[in-house]
């Protein structure tokens, strides 16, 4: 049985816990798409909820705002993360109740 | 904005093996990248090559269900031309992706599909949905390895489409495919 739990709890850690050029506020404001100010917000918007809108632009203007190329980088590694996150830890929670009823049933 | 940054590039040969971004302009380097990048990509393999009663064909033709919600062209590409040579049919996945509820596929593959592409575009999904899926003869552990597969996509569409990933040609996607199929995802 594919097990990625561990693998799952490891990547969550990495991107909040260890080691970036941009501080750990910012990351976990990029993983949890909440509190951030522009020109930030509307990219981590975009990564979160249509990735395929984000625009050479979008970037130009964090990039004006101050942040580096790198610290960039891993708001945006943090926005996918985090959004992908929700959703399995969402539809994990859904999955444990609808097998605890079904056997709640019998 | 041609060049790729030493990171973005490590982070796709990993992922991928194969890919042309074109969002990153200058060189540069976060010492911090390669083990993030080897956590998705372990977390990835898992998924997709780690034990399931799902087949590779199933998991891939899953990841390119899901990158298609996503609208990511390069992973469409990528998972479909997988998916398709992994199960010599590659109608089979067009089809699936054209209209998963007349596509040539079993049911409980059909309803696993349909559950992981409304997670994807309505970012939860509720118990009775699920449900439905259970019905359909789907396992627990199947569906928690479908949601592992939806994951590592829900991931990677996003690097892809952020840092604008382009389509490589047909025989450069098929080359990749190959390369997946017998590589894996590390």
């Amino acid at each position: 049985m594919t097990d990625i739990t561990q693998l799952h709890r490891a990547l969550v850690a990495r991107v909040l816990d260890s080691d970036g050029t941009s501080p750990p506020g910012l990351r976990r404001a990029a993983f949890d798409n909440a509190g951030l100010s522009e020109p930030i917000r509307t990219l981590i918007e975009k990564v979160a909820y249509r990735a395929y809108s984000v625009t050479d632009d979008d970037i130009a203007a964090v990039r004006a705002a101050g942040l580096t190329e790198d610290q960039i980088f891993e708001i945006v590694v943090c926005a996918a993360i985090g959004q992908a996150n929700r959703q399995y830890t969402s539809a994990l929670a859904s999955v444990a109740n609808a097998t605890g009823e079904r056997e709640g049933r019998r | 904005m041609i060049e790729v940054t030493a990171l973005a590039r490590r982070l796709c040969w990993l992922l991928f093996g194969w890919f042309r971004a074109s969002r990153w302009s200058t060189l540069s380097s976060w010492r911090s990248t390669a083990p993030t990048s080897t956590a998705v990509v372990d977390l990835t393999h898992e998924a997709m090559r780690g034990p399931s009663a799902w087949s590779i064909g199933d998991r891939e033709l899953m990841a390119a269900f899901v990158s298609k919600v996503n609208e990511s062209q390069f992973c469409i590409a990528a998972h479909s031309a997988t998916s398709g040579l992994w199960y010599g049919d590659h109608e089979k996945v067009v089809a699936t992706l054209a209209e998963v509820e007349t596509a040539p596929i079993d049911e409980p593959l059909r309803a696993t599909l349909r559950m992981l592409g409304k997670l994807t575009r309505g970012h939860s999904i509720d118990p009775d949905e699920m449900g439905a899926v259970l019905a359909e003869g789907v396992s627990r552990q199947q569906i928690e390895d479908a949601l592992a597969v939806c994951l590592a996509f829900n991931i990677t569409d996003r690097l892809a489409e952020a840092f604008d990933f382009s389509v490589a040609s047909p025989a450069a996607m098929n080359a990749g495919a190959r390369h997946l199929l017998k590589r894996g995802y590390r």
